[in-house]
């Protein structure tokens, strides 16, 4: 089985490290990406499997990240989940409006994100 | 971890100095909103990976002034001087809070004066989002069955949601029965590719709460319509294989109505197609709910197989032979670890170790071969209850508990009889007529409850019913009639009660056939000592009888501690024993004479072996005094010494010996002497009973 690649889009490096810390651990592969601009760029020219992205961030913010992957046609069913530190059903329908699959919410513990994981892309 | 708490520490500082700069920058220019965003979000950083290293007094502080910039951002309050200080307060304080520096007092201060600054900051305190509430763990256990509809929104494919995925979760679950209805697809040319048309219908069948099953559901619940519900809980056993028709399944449903199914049914065809032509319900549902009667027939007969697991018949006797066998190898088995000790032959005691550790095992395999259910027991009292109620125009019920205790065959083949007589004699002279129990205020139907339980090596059986009770007048009267006791004898309520097994006596008013011939209870009192069990009854007067039988689970071989007496040996259950202690000659003189000990300050009565079996010569020294436990008190038995553990293989005395009620058996030792085995219960009841 090929490992699956996980796309970590967070503006902290420290939970993107965090986050590639435990899922390289858990056997995915990781591309980190800083913003949704960087995202949207390295998107481009990788296979990505699956995307968790923050909402909060500089220069293209989640929401924005998460209709223009739906746009492109190789990436419109990929799975995406958020993280969001409030869980208010206000944001959650947001992104869900925007194209979110499912949303973890901060602060969370390794299990909890490989968890969520597991129920998006199953092996 | 801690690198990436460090990571942590260094992006916070470089985020603060950011928030610096733009707060700076709007002191400049309070007009550029751009910087008052740029803060917010460095903040918010701050905030989300501050929670998620532990940092939760900065995510807290932080929470606060993200809002204070939010505030900022929304136009809803103005930039000053005195908020931009208090601002760049706060940072600093935040700083502080990294090298673990900060002055606690001073977090509150800056809250203080931002609330005094934010009027709609009031209560904010509590703003915080309230913690996921805890959802108290399910009891797991027994398998339920669930059905499941599961309706995905037509878009779900757009939001990377693979329903697939959701199915295939469910099935990890447990056994699951997936039906999928395809009647809502159109027509190619008004088929949309990105959209799901099909739906699904689950019959799931898992020891999982309900709450771990909407899990699954989690991503898709607000958009989807998903209905869970329970329809089999599984526990009990006692509805058997037969599952519900389809036509019910369909009404259940509510894909029919139970009218149309009417119709439908009079027409005299199969259901299925029938409702499928009238066009009344879609082939598809009909397939699901087929699936869901044979999911449901599946799991039931797996219950039903798992109640009655397969098994093989073997004639009793063989199973007695194999007992007998046994015993003979545990026998055996001492006489070798005894001379194996003897000899301190290293070789030999290794070898003998091992026959031990065998021995037991085959003896513990052998024991649970005999030990069968009372259940069938009991139920086959049914019939007798049936039977006996009509013949004698009472209404009687009979209710069960305890049916999965397991008892030895043989105590139970032999308890059979007793139990028929009590229960006759529950019927006959317990429950009054309908007739007589309406007058007195009771329900017209009679009630009989056996029950079972284990206690110790022993198992309970409680026979009551709640009839008119014993007259404790009346067996006196009748007692004396017969000769059972003399005109005079004073007897306590105990005594006359078990007067009822004494042999001769009958309170029946008349003579009836089924019981009252004065035969009966005495029998059962015999059957049940020739057991090593007990009986006994207690009784309200108006409000009925219990007849409580107390047996041992086993007959043949039982654990026991070894004990010495002058030079014999003798055996005390082990069930019963609790502890030993050491009983020095000084301190059995310090309590005057009086048989009783101080065991961490509990009294304890004693009984001295030494003087209850006659034994000549001097007690040791120090003597031990083991104490056992018998019906909730302790009592002390004061013998020479302890020699230990002894796997007791129970053979009956001679007749000869059939008197002594103190011994309940004897026992081959390892050397070939006899050790004999005493009767706790009988002990305790003989010495200590003209005491009290």
């Amino acid at each position: 089985m090929m490992s699956k690649t996980i796309m970590v889009v967070d503006d902290s490096s420290s939970v993107r490290q965090m986050m590639s810390f435990t899922l390289e651990n858990a056997g995915y592969e990781v591309v980190e990406a800083e913003d949704g601009r960087d995202a949207l760029k390295k998107l481009g020219d990788s296979r990505i499997n699956m995307i968790v992205t923050d909402l909060n961030m500089p220069n293209v913010n989640g929401f924005e990240l998460i209709r223009s992957v739906r746009s492109k046609s190789k990436y419109k069913y990929i799975p995406i989940v958020v993280l969001t530190t409030e869980f208010h059903d206000a944001k959650k329908k947001e992104s869900k409006d925007a194209g979110a699959t499912g949303w973890i919410t901060k602060p969370f513990k390794p299990d909890q994100l490989i968890g969520v994981i597991k129920k998006v892309i199953p092996n | 971890m801690d690198t990436q708490k460090e990571t942590f520490k260094e992006e916070a500082q470089e985020l603060l100095i950011k928030i610096e700069a733009a707060l700076l920058e709007l002191e400049e220019n309070p007009e550029d909103m751009g910087q008052v965003d740029r803060a917010f979000r460095a903040m918010h950083t701050i905030k989300g990976s501050g929670a998620m290293f532990g940092f939760d007094d900065i995510t807290d502080f932080a929470h606060k002034l993200e809002t204070v910039f939010d505030l900022l951002r929304d136009g809803k309050a103005d930039i000053t001087r005195d908020l931009i200080s208090l601002a760049l307060k706060a940072c600093d304080q935040i700083k502080g809070m990294l090298e673990g520096s900060e002055d606690r007092a001073e977090s509150h201060r800056i809250i203080i004066s931002l609330s005094d600054m934010f009027p709609e900051f009031k209560g904010f305190d509590h703003d915080h989002e309230a913690p996921p509430e805890s959802i108290p763990e399910e009891r797991r256990g027994s398998e339920k069955t669930y059905r499941i509809i599961f309706r995905p929104d037509r878009c779900i494919l757009k939001n990377g949601t693979s329903p697939i995925n959701l199915l295939n979760e469910l099935r990890e679950l447990g056994e699951c029965d997936v039906t999928a209805h395809p009647d809502t697809i159109p027509l190619l040319k008004d088929y949309d590719h990105e959209a799901c048309y099909l739906y699904w219908d689950i019959v799931l069948t898992a020891d999982k709460g309900i709450n771990e099953i909407k899990d699954v559901f989690i991503f898709v619940e607000d958009h989807s319509e998903i209905k869970i519900e329970i329809i089999d809980e599984g526990d009990d056993v006692s509805v058997g294989v037969e599952t519900k028709r389809l036509g019910e399944i369909l009404v259940d449903r509510g894909d029919v109505t139970p009218e149309k199914l009417m119709t439908a049914l009079n027409t005299q065809k199969r259901l299925g197609e029938i409702l499928v032509e009238e066009k009344i319900v879609s082939n598809s549902r009909v397939g699901a709910a087929l699936r869901e009667q044979q999911h449901m027939r599946r799991t039931r007969e797996k219950i039903w197989k798992t109640a009655q697991t397969s098994s093989v018949r073997v004639p009793a006797e063989r199973l007695d032979a194999l007992v007998d066998l046994v015993g003979e190898l545990v026998t055996v088995q001492a006489r070798l670890t005894q001379k194996a000790t003897v000899d301190d032959d290293p070789d030999l005691t290794s070898i003998a170790e091992d026959v031990e550790k065998l021995t037991n095992g085959l003896r513990d395999n052998t024991m649970s071969i005999r030990m069968v259910q009372i259940g069938s027991t009991f139920t086959a009292f049914r019939r007798l209850l049936r039977d006996l109620s009509k013949d004698l125009e009472k209404d009687v019920v009979l209710e069960t508990e305890g049916g999965e205790t397991e008892l030895d065959k043989t105590v139970i083949d032999r308890l059979n009889d007793p139990m028929v007589h009590i229960i006759r004699n529950c019927i006959d002279h317990g429950i009054e007529t309908p007739d007589i129990r309406e007058a007195s205020g009771k329900p017209k139907t009679g009630t009989i409850r056996l029950s079972a339980e284990h206690s110790g090596a022993h198992v309970i059986i409680r026979i009551s019913d709640d009839g008119a009770g014993l007259d404790s007048e009346t067996i006196r009267k009748k007692a004396i009639q017969n000769n059972v006791i003399a005109s005079d004898a004073e007897l306590s309520k105990k005594e006359l009660f078990e007067l009822i097994f004494a042999p001769g006596f009958s309170t029946a008013k008349k003579v009836t056939d089924v019981s009252g011939r004065g035969v009966g209870l005495d029998v059962v009192k015999r059957n049940v000592d020739a057991l090593r069990g007990s009986v006994e009854v207690t009784s309200k007067k108006g409000e009925g009888a219990t007849v409580i039988l107390k047996l041992p689970l086993t007959l043949a071989i039982i654990e026991g501690l070894l004990v010495r007496l002058g030079s014999d040996k003798y055996v005390m259950p082990l069930s019963s024993v609790e502890e030993c202690v050491e009983l020095t000659k000084a301190e059995s003189e310090k309590v005057q004479g009086r048989d009783i000990l101080n065991v961490r300050d509990e009294i304890v009565p004693y009984v001295r072996l030494r003087k209850t079996f006659e034994i000549d010569g001097d007690p040791p020294g120090i003597e031990h005094v083991v104490i056992t436990r018998v019906n909730g008190d302790r009592v002390g038995f004061v013998v020479d010494s302890v020699i230990g553990g002894h796997q007791t293989v129970i053979k009956p005395l001679g007749r000869g010996m059939k008197q002594s009620e103190d011994i309940s058996g004897a026992t081959i030792l390892g050397d070939g002497t006899v050790a004999l085995i005493l009767d706790i219960d009988k002990l305790i009841q003989e010495q200590l009973e003209p005491v009290h």
